[in-house]
Formats: structure tokens, C-alpha cells, sequence
């Protein structure tokens, strides 16, 4: 099974070639250039150092949401038009699944990713290892900062984090978190695609595949005119 | 240059373009053959999502676009009737738009052609307005001098050959198509205003009102609009102050008028000192049927032909992508990989 990654959700952008259980090639940026003008030139050189017919991709895996939402359709569009081309199917990796893949063999801990959300809140999710199985224990959801460390301190195991809400919301975190806890290095606390890959390839088996039509991102967040709207009593009609 | 099969690099005739155009709220994707033959035109239009707004919302119309874009360009090569394989080149709208929107488009425009290896074609939003004629009109080729209306924009083009372009005016304030909208909302027409305002006028008498034709001392054939608009605002106010009963219908077809002389009366001078005989239209304004009768009778009375696109091809569509994209393609034009939106993109800039 060879599958291609990219995660372009925050100021990452990160593509990568996984078969199996090896690491083919992966790129990872994280600098300030647009997505949009960083992301296919990055797959291209991949795919040219490693001499990849695309042809022979199984499956296009792509960081799904939430994230920067121009950002998200970044990924998306350009993963929707590779699977067009080439006919082959998405999956969707939840983004904070992603992030939390980078992780792993850490027994009894939990990963906790927090990525910015602005207006005060991070998304984030708590994610923990049975046995090798990955574990969705607070599925990626949209809150304020001190409403996850809570949920981390009641559930009272030690807790990874990383993310890039760590360096926004850290002295809130050193402030609030009463369990035990840690913050992952560099080269394990951004989205980096060669986890996005790890992580699709769990859900490859489950079955959780969709059309290069159907995928969409998850934005777990209306567009503020949609808001602005339901809090007149009204709703967005098609 | 991007490496794609150099089979089709230096074909000029059977070119097939699929186009994709998402500068704002219509997700539109199609095959043209040659720049003149629309083999299939698909739109899916955003515009009742956005109607409760008052305008587009460029988030909302973004989403849109990634949910509907594989759809619409799968429907415009069934309708055409032919295969990925078979299309010559990727022809993508990068500007000018709603940035978000226009990424889409890109994004998607540029995986396909990495992807298949095909050659990728950057198009401008307004050159492929005014291609639109190139559709209509099979035998229209350049010199000409086109009138470019819209909800965004409001300049008069001289289309000196395929591809290039030269601005002779341009609006100073509000798009032509802006003031149409603000006047709708005013009158309580809602959006989109241009059509509403057209429908409206019918029933009203241009001449009720003497709105004000704005002329720039030191450009005569830049426009400004936003004078007009509002002293269609004070006149409302004032009638309101008076307790008088506006005729709504006169409002819409003064205004209109007043908009119409000064497009047609720009278009006419310019193309009088510039010595050119072919006049066209583009845009959505383009599709206003008072502007569409009162430029073709002057263009009549002052030895000139007029060419004006169906109303199809005048709102936002991908075949007008196709038919720019197809000159900019036989030139050699090639964009690479790092192709992003510009949403500020000038005329001819390329």
C-alpha cells in the first residue's frame, strides 16, 4: 500500500510518500510562502527524487481539518485534483489525528495536539495508544484552552503536548495542568505528513475511503457571516 | 516549462482546453475546442446561497467551490464527450476574484495538470470576459475596443491582438455593477441588482429623474459611478423627508439610463479617436438589455459593429477561460507549479 500525504492545514505544508511501514520521502516547510505556492512544487520534488510514478499511488491522504480554512482547501482542492486525474481514492485524516500520530510507544500517556484557533480557543483532542491500536479518546473538537487542560487534568494520565497553540497558550497550560506533562520537540511537534500517512493508513484498513468528488474539509467551525446570521434566528439556505 | 507531453505543445488547431473558473460565486468548468467551439459549458451558480447576505460572502462561496468543483468538472468532459486523456491543456482563472475562491480553482486546476501532464494556462478573469466574443463570434479577431462591465469591474479594453490588452478607462470609484446592486438594495430589490433593476426600468420612464452623468476633467473615458449612487440615495431620502410616494420603476430606469449614456457614451468617443470600428461588450453588465440596445444603435449610427456575447457568456463562465486560455496556450504560455491566486491581478500584466 503506497500512499501519498499532505498536510497544508497550519504554516506547515508537508507531503509525503509512505509505503507500509517505510518512509519513502517526506518535505516539510514551515515558513511563511502560501501554500498554494509551496505545496505542488514540494510534491513534485519528492516525487522526482524518488523517480515516483503517480500512477502507482494507492490512496491520496490528506489532513482534513481543522485548520487554517484557505489553508484546508489548499489541500484538499490540489488532493481532490490528484485523485481525479489519477483515479484514486481520498481519505480524510482528522487533523489533530494526525498531529497526534507523531507520537508513539508512549505506554500510559496521552497526546493532546493543540493547534491555534484564535478568538481564544484551540482545536484539540486527546489521543492515547492501546497497545499498538491508536486511540480516539476526545475526538478533535473546537474549545477555549482551559476547558482541554480540565479535560486532560480529570483524566488524570500523563499528557504529551504539542501543537502550535503550545507556544501561545503555554503559560496557561504550566499555570492550570495539575497532572504530569511534556512538550514534544521540534521534530515531532508540527504536522508533518509522514504521521498524516501513518494515520490514513489505519484508517485505509477500517475501510473509511472516499471519492475524490465526495472529500471535503471539516472546518468544525461555520464561516462567521453564517454565525452572524443563526444569531438573527436565521439559517443558511441552499 | 512544466514537464508535460510534448506531443500537444505545438499543435494550433484541435487544441481542447478544459477550463476551470471559480473567481467568485459560481463554480464553472469547460471544454473548448480552438477557443471558438464551447463543447460543453458547466456552471453551478452559488447565487440564492447568497442572497440572504445582500452580496457574496467569500468564505461561504469558497466552501462552495471545493464541494461542487470534482462535480462540475466531471459534467463538462461527459457533456463534451471526452476523456482526460483527450484534453490538451488545464486553463485556470488566477485572477482577479475573491482570493479564497480563486485558490480553489488553482488548486485544483494545478494537481490535475501535474498529475495528467498537461500544460497549465493561467487566465486572467477579465481577458476571459472579453474573449466570451471569441465564442460568439467566430470571426471576430482583433482590433477591437471592448467594453467590460460587471459587478467588480467597469474598463474599456483595447484588444490590440490575441492576448494583448490595453486599459483606455477605467472606474474611479464603484464598478458599474456595484452601483446596480447598491441602487437595488436601496429600492429594496435585493440581490444580485443588476437583473432586478433591468426587470424593474421596463416599467419605469428613463426620464422621470435627471441623475447626474459623471465626467472626469483630465480622463474622459475613466467612469465613476458612486456620484450617481448617491444622488439616487439623497433622492430617496428626500422623498421620504417629503412623505412622498417614490416611483420605484422610474428610480430604476433613471438610473439606469444614467449609467447606460455614460458606458455607451464613453465607448463611442474612445473608439471614435482610437479609429476603431469594432466595438464588443463583456461582462455581467453586458447581459443589461438597455446597454445592449442603446450601444448597438450607436454603434449603427457611428459606422461601427457591435458584438455582444449571449447573456450565458457574459455572466461568469469557464468557456470564456477556455477561449483566452486557448491564445495564451498557442503563444507558448505555460505557468508552473507555484501558480497562485492573485486576487488583484492587472489587464496584460502576464
Amino acid at each position: 500500500m503506497r500512499v501519498l500525504a499532505m498536510d497544508s492545514s497550519g504554516l506547515v505544508a508537508s507531503v509525503a510518500i509512505v509505503e507500509d511501514d517505510t518512509l519513502i520521502a517526506e518535505y516539510t516547510v514551515n515558513y511563511k510562502k502560501t501554500h498554494s505556492q509551496t505545496l505542488l512544487p514540494m510534491l513534485d520534488e519528492v516525487v522526482k527524487m524518488i523517480g515516483q510514478d503517480l500512477s502507482e499511488i494507492d490512496v491520496i491522504a490528506v489532513a482534513a481539518g481543522p485548520g487554517s480554512f484557505t489553508g484546508l482547501r489548499i489541500g484538499s482542492a490540489t488532493a481532490k485534483g490528484l485523485g481525479f486525474a489519477l483515479d484514486k481514492p481520498l481519505v480524510s485524516v482528522p487533523t489533530l489525528e494526525g498531529l497526534a500520530a507523531n507520537l508513539y510507544g508512549i505506554g500510559d500517556a496521552v497526546v493532546c495536539p493543540m493547534m491555534d484557533a484564535r478568538r481564544k480557543q484551540v482545536y484539540t483532542g486527546i489521543y492515547g495508544y492501546e497497545g499498538e491500536e491508536f486511540q480516539v479518546i476526545l475526538p478533535q473538537t473546537a474549545c477555549p484552552v482551559e476547558e482541554i487542560i480540565e479535560k486532560c487534568n480529570e483524566l488524570g494520565r500523563k499528557v504529551i503536548l504539542l501543537g502550535d497553540g503550545i507556544p501561545v497558550y503555554r503559560e496557561m497550560i504550566e499555570k492550570r495542568m495539575t497532572v504530569e506533562h511534556c512538550y514534544a520537540p521540534a521534530h515531532l511537534n508540527r504536522q508533518r505528513a509522514g504521521a498524516v500517512a501513518k494515520r490514513a493508513m489505519d484508517l485505509i484498513r477500517e475501510g473509511r475511503t472516499e471519492t475524490a468528488a465526495d472529500h471535503v474539509p471539516v472546518y468544525l467551525r461555520k464561516s462567521q457571516a453564517e454565525r452572524e446570521l443563526e444569531a438573527k434566528g436565521r439559517k443558511l439556505e441552499e | 516549462m512544466n514537464d508535460t507531453d510534448m506531443t500537444t505543445e505545438n499543435k494550433k488547431t484541435g487544441i481542447r482546453l478544459l477550463a476551470i473558473e471559480t473567481s467568485c460565486d459560481e463554480t464553472a468548468a469547460a471544454v473548448v475546442e480552438d477557443g471558438r467551439h464551447v463543447l460543453s459549458n458547466i456552471i453551478y451558480t452559488q447565487i440564492k446561497l447568497h442572497t440572504v447576505f445582500g452580496g457574496v460572502v467569500p468564505e461561504i462561496a469558497s466552501r462552495k467551490h471545493i464541494e461542487k468543483i470534482n462535480l462540475v468538472i466531471e459534467a463538462a468532459l461527459k457533456e463534451a464527450g471526452v476523456t482526460l486523456d483527450e484534453i490538451d491543456g488545464i486553463a485556470v482563472t488566477y485572477g482577479p476574484g475573491l482570493v479564497g475562491a480563486l485558490l480553489v480553482g488553482v488548486a485544483e486546476a494545478k494537481a490535475i495538470a501535474y498529475a495528467a501532464h498537461k500544460p497549465l494556462i493561467g487566465v486572467h478573469h477579465i481577458e476571459g470576459h472579453i474573449s466570451a466574443n471569441y465564442i460568439e463570434y467566430k470571426d471576430l479577431e482583433p482590433p477591437f475596443l471592448c467594453l467590460v462591465a460587471s459587478g467588480g469591474h467597469s474598463h474599456l479594453v483595447l484588444v490590440k491582438d490575441y492576448g494583448v490588452y490595453e486599459i483606455i478607462g477605467r472606474t474611479r470609484d464603484d464598478a458599474a455593477g456595484e452601483a446596480f446592486d447598491k441602487v437595488a438594495r436601496a429600492i429594496g430589490l435585493g440581490y444580485p441588482g443588476g437583473p432586478k433593476v433591468d426587470k424593474l426600468a421596463r416599467e419605469g420612464n428613463p426620464h422621470a429623474i435627471e441623475f447626474p452623468r459623471a465626467k472626469i476633467a483630465d480622463a474622459p473615458d475613466d467612469f465613476s459611478f458612486s456620484g450617481l449612487k448617491s444622488a439616487v440615495l439623497n433622492y430617496l431620502n428626500q422623498c421620504q423627508m417629503k412623505g412622498e410616494i417614490v416611483n420605484k420603476a422610474d428610480v430604476a430606469a433613471s438610473f439606469q439610463q444614467a449609467v447606460v449614456d455614460v458606458l455607451t457614451d464613453h465607448t463611442i468617443q474612445a473608439a471614435d479617436r482610437l479609429g476603431i470600428d469594432k466595438v464588443a461588450i463583456a461582462g455581467g453588465v453586458a447581459s443589461n438589455s438597455t446597454l445592449r440596445g442603446q450601444l448597438e444603435k450607436a454603434c449603427l449610427e457611428n459606422g461601427k459593429t457591435f458584438y455582444h456575447p449571449a447573456p450565458d457568456l457574459c455572466t461568469d463562465n469557464a468557456a470564456m477561460i477556455g477561449a483566452a486560455g486557448y491564445y495564451e496556450f498557442i503563444k507558448g504560455v505555460r505557468d508552473g507549479w507555484d501558480l497562485n491566486a492573485v486576487p488583484n491581478l492587472k489587464i496584460g500584466s502576464r
